[in-house]
Formats: structure tokens, sequence, C-alpha cells
């Protein structure tokens, strides 16, 4: 039995089904991440498992315990807002020390858990300041506090860093993560930013209109998307479609009249399908001494890689090479293009 | 350039300046000065100066009663609309959509009606022949008597002063982040603990300001009392209006308004002082 799960779960705002026949299951200890891009239901999945939002349909259990219909303040689970919605009235040591207050726990206690929990953020030197007087990535870190302190059996991070900027968006991920493998709470994030649901969880859940379309570790579901959208919404991949054809005992995919070789796939020869390959997975290789040739039309310089688009018999490719010494290629020139076929994927 | 620029500011704001003085400063320093010009009833103002009608006003029980009841017609008031207003302000703002503009028309919709034909609406109402004694006659619990009373004046005052009370309140109920109530719940606060600890010390500036208009405009009402309070019934607008109509004794009309407005300045703000200190800090008031 795991240790939250979610059996079923529906959710209808009129007739309209927002979360559809949700089953999952988390482990104690585990960070799971709900990916999916917005209004596909994983915020509303996160506010059920709160009870902030009703449940339609099915059920929810924790630690063998069902709380499908318990109130919100009783199931005493740790929320971290994606406002954060701090206390605006209340100093940071008040805010943290709330749900302890809530709890009535006794001052001297009170007093040395909030400044545990500070010291856990490393907000030590600011618990006598209110939250406007914060910057964006302390808020953020008051919030964590205050949802922690509690110790609450399921920690809900509901977009957490989606109001951070790039940089310190990063770092609070590192941090994150590393206070959860020390507090070692089973935590759940919902965000839309697939690198970061990819960085700091043991296993992603992507979510499509209301549906939960795979569930892999981060490593798993990059390299084994099992969906067109998958493949687009996690990191970057060239998809072209075109028809199996099998030779002997090799199947391969025709492309615009290339063909490629590919690994055994369920789908039929002589089908249509969609061929999908990272842009890192291909390497620029002489003219003529790869699988396809091709010519530079635009390239991109992202600092420790570079972004080339290729024009190719196939249609147009995108290629990601490491800023190495040599010297990166020029626009319109021409080049070979190579891959081994186990990266390349079939996908309906 | 550096000239053009200093006075920038005072050339634009000139016409508001030049209104606020022959509409506003104007007026109340020649109030001041008729407050202390001698009176006499068969001469009339004349070009001399006295204490007298400080002192009058200040020796005369009469007066102090009027005041007294001015003053807690005005806290009554301000108690009941904050009662109705607080919780009303906040249902307001749970409600949803289609159904939160037509309920806040209908706060507002007294606002659209001349106050003196709502006080003549609730005359009719709480008269003898009106419906509240007409039921309480038919329920043998005998003649009860409301208008030309303080409760009358009262009832009508809260009808009058309850959209000024929510108005405020609703506003600073829309800058309430909606996640903070979620997480108070998510902190096992109770739903009165959320409300208590959570959602009121931030609608606080609305309150008080609320409740400061409300005392205000209730304090120095004139038609509702003029006209629900009776001829005996005064309160201290009233009193005024007598004193310069009826009696023809303007500086005294003059003195008595003068002391309203101090006296009404001071309850407004200590009670603003009280509160205001309790939330200065924390909302950035500073």
């Amino acid at each position: 039995m795991s240790f939250l799960t979610l059996t079923d779960v529906s959710k209808f705002y009129g007739p309209n089904c927002v979360v559809d026949k949700v089953n999952l299951s988390v482990e104690k200890g585990e960070f799971v991440t709900l990916l999916g891009p917005s209004g596909c239901g994983k915020t509303t999945t996160l506010q059920m498992i709160a009870g902030f939002a009703d449940v339609t349909e099915g059920s929810i259990t924790l630690d063998g315990k069902d709380i499908t219909h318990t109130k919100p303040n009783t199931r005493g689970l740790g929320i971290v807002f994606q406002s954060y919605a701090l206390f605006p009235h209340m100093t940071v040591e008040e805010n943290v020390s709330f749900g302890l207050e809530m709890r009535k726990v006794a001052k001297p206690t009170r007093a040395r858990q909030v400044a545990d929990a500070l010291a856990l953020v490393h907000l030590e030197d600011y618990s006598k300041r209110y939250p406007r007087e914060l910057s964006g990535g302390q808020r953020q870190r008051v919030a964590l506090a205050r949802a922690l302190i509690i110790e609450p059996p399921v920690l809900l991070l509901d977009e957490p860093l989606s109001n951070l900027d790039a940089k310190l968006r990063e770092e609070m991920q590192f941090e994150l993560r590393q206070i959860q493998r020390t507090v070692g709470t089973t935590t759940i994030l919902v965000t839309h930013d697939q690198s970061e649901a990819m960085s700091i969880s043991d296993r992603v859940v992507v979510m499509q209109s209301g549906k939960i379309t795979q569930i892999d570790q981060p490593y798993a579901l990059y390299e084994n998307p099992q969906s067109r959208f998958i493949t687009a919404f996690v990191g970057k991949a060239n998809l072209l479609q075109g028809e199996l054809v099998r030779q002997g005992a090799e199947l391969s995919i025709s492309v615009n009249g290339v063909s490629f070789l590919c690994g055994e796939t369920p789908l039929q020869a002589g089908s249509q399908a969609f061929l999908s390959l990272r842009p890192e997975k291909i390497q620029l290789t002489q003219l003529n001494q790869g699988l396809i040739n091709g010519r530079i039309v635009a390239r991109f310089f992202l600092g420790s890689q570079w972004l080339y688009r290729v024009e190719t018999m196939a249609g147009t490719l995108q290629v990601v090479s490491i800023n190495s010494d040599t010297a990166p290629l020029q626009e319109n020139q021409e080049t070979g293009l190579t891959w081994s076929s186990t990266s390349l994927r079939i996908l309906p | 350039m550096s000239q053009t620029k200093s006075n920038a500011p005072w050339l634009l704001s000139a016409p508001a300046i030049a209104l606020f003085v022959a509409l506003l400063l104007a007026p109340m320093l020649m109030t001041a000065v008729l407050s202390f010009n001698v009176f006499d009833y068969n001469t009339g103002i004349k070009n001399a100066y006295t204490l007298d009608h400080y002192i009058a006003v200040f020796t005369d029980d009469y007066y102090y009663e009027v005041f007294w009841r001015t003053f807690w017609i005005a806290a009554v008031t301000t108690g009941i609309c904050l009662l109705v207003g607080v919780p009303e302000a906040y249902i307001l703002s749970r409600m949803k959509t289609p159904w939160r503009s037509i309920f806040l028309l209908i706060v507002l919709a007294p606002l659209l009606v001349s106050v003196v034909v709502r006080a003549f609406g609730w005359s009719l109402l709480l008269g003898p022949r009106g419906i509240f004694n007409q039921i309480s006659l038919t329920l043998d619990l005998g003649n009860i008597k409301i208008l030309y009373t303080e409760w009358a004046v009262i009832i009508a005052l809260v009808h009058v002063m309850l959209p000024f009370m929510i108005i405020p309140i609703w506003t600073s109920l829309q800058k309430l982040d909606p996640g903070v109530e979620n997480a108070a719940l998510s902190l096992a606060a109770s739903p009165f603990a959320t409300l208590r600890r959570v959602v009121f010390p931030q609608v606080l500036p609305g309150i008080l300001s609320g409740s400061l208009i409300v005392f205000g405009l209730s304090a120095s009402a004139f038609a509702i009392p003029g006209l629900l309070g009776g001829r005996r019934l005064k309160m201290v607008a009233t009193v005024v209006y007598d004193e310069y109509l009826h009696e023809l004794n303007w500086p005294l009309g003059a003195t008595l308004a003068l002391i309203l407005l101090a006296a009404n300045l001071l309850v407004m703000l200590s009670y603003n002082k009280i509160l205001e200190r309790k939330y200065q800090k924390s909302m950035g008031v500073a």
C-alpha cells in the first residue's frame, strides 16, 4: 500500500471534466512532480489532495486513511502556494509559527522549532522582518519553512518557483531538493516547467487535458517518451512523419524517400509513424560520411552549445553540438549528419 | 530651468488650491470670525468681539444634552454599520461573478435616492400608521412608538450610511490574496480563526476608514434627524439650523458648528490613533 493514493479521481466543473480518472501512488519520502501545460488539471489535482477543491468521483487515501472528504484544516498537509500567500500583517517568525500556534504547541517549544525551521531555509537573520521587506526568493523560503514546520506527512508545492527569475529558480531547485532530502518529507510538486520537473523529482507525472499520459523517472521519460506530445513538451525533439518499411529482418522508417534504420516497435510495417530524434543525439560529420547530408540554414549560439538548423532531404532538423575547441560551422555550409539508430524513437 | 521646475507643481495645483481656498477655507474662516461677534436680539450682529457664545454653550446643560445625543447616535450608527457591513462586505467578496455585481449594485442603490425622499419613506414606515405599528397592533403588542425617537434616526442613518461602510471594506477585501485563507486552513486554523487572525487584520484599514466616514457623516447629519427626530429631538446640526434660521442668532450657530467640527475631529483622530497603532507597522502605512 502506497503512502498517498489517488484512485480514479475525477473533477467536473458543471459538464466540464477537468481531471479525468487520475490514478497515482506516491511512496513515503518520494518527490513526485505533476508536469503539464496550463489547463491540464495538475493544479486542480493538487487542490483536491489539499482539500481546497471537492473530489467529484474517486477517492484519495493518505497513510491508509480515506481523506477524500476531509476538511482542509484537518488534513495537516503542508502547502506552498504559487503566490506564497504569506500573512502580510505578521513577521517572518509569526508566519512560520502560525501552524504551531493553531496546534496549541507551547510557546518555548514553538520558539525553538521556529528557529530550527528558519535555520533550515537560511533565514535566521530575518525573523523580525515583514514579508513585504523580503525578496522573492526569501518569501519563497518563508513559505517553505511555514509549511514544513508542522511536519506534514505530505508537502504540496504549487508552482513554487514560477515567480522567481531564472538564476534564482535554479538555485532554489537545488535547495528545495536538498531540504526535501534532509527532512525526508513526501513531496508533490506542480509545474509547467519541464526542466524543473526533471531536475528535482524522483518521478514525473505528465498530465494532458485532465489525464495522466506517462509516469516515469526523469531519465526514462526523456529517453522514452510515449507520445509525440511528451516528446515535444519534455526537452527539444525533431519530429518527422514517415512510413515504416520492413526490409528483411530490419525495420526502417522512410521520410520523404529517405530511409533510416530504427529499432523494433509494436507498430506494423507499412503504417504511418513519427520519428523522434533529440537534437543532441545528432552528430555533425564530414559531407557524405553520415546518414544524411544537409545545409545549415541558421545557427544560434547558446553559450555552452551551438544550435543549428539543418535543411535535409527528410526535412529540417535541429542539431545541438557542444561548444568545444573545434570551430563552429558557418551558415549555408554543407555537412553530414549521423546518429546511432538506438537513439531514434518511433511514435504513433 | 530649475526655477520652472520648482514652480510647476504649484502652478498645476493652483486651480484646485483656489477652489479649496474659496469654497472651504474662506467660509470656514468667516464662520470662525462670526462665532466671536457680539449679537444683540434688537440690533443684530455687531462689529465687536466676545467669548460669550462659547461660554453660553459650555455652561448650558441643554447643549451638553444635544452634543451627547449626537455623538451616541453617531456611535451606535457606526456600530450597527460595522456589525452589518463587515459580514456583508465579506459575503459580497466571496460571491461568484454575476451575483457579485448585482448585489454590489443593490448595496449602492440607496445612494441613488435623495436623503429627503428616503427620510420621508422611513417616516411612513415607522409612523403610527406605518407597517411596523400595524403589525404590532394586529399581534396585540400595543403601540410601538419609533418615529420621532432616537431609534428612528438611527435606523434611517444606518440605511443611508451602510454603503459608506461596505465600500472601503470591500476594497480592502479585494486586495486580499485569495491563497492566504487557504494557507491558514492548511495550517490547521479553523474557519473562524482564519477570519479572526488572517482576514480581519488585513481589512482593518478598510474598517477604520469606513467607520470614520460613517461616524463623521452621522454626527453632522441634518436631513434625517430633522425629518425623523421631530421638533423636540435635536441633534447638533438641527440646532445650528435653528439658531441660524429661526433665532437669527448667527454667531451662536457658528459657535455650535465649530464646536461640532472640533469635537468630531477629536473623536475621529483619537479613534484613528488607537487603531492605526495596531496595524501601522505591519501594513506599511509608515
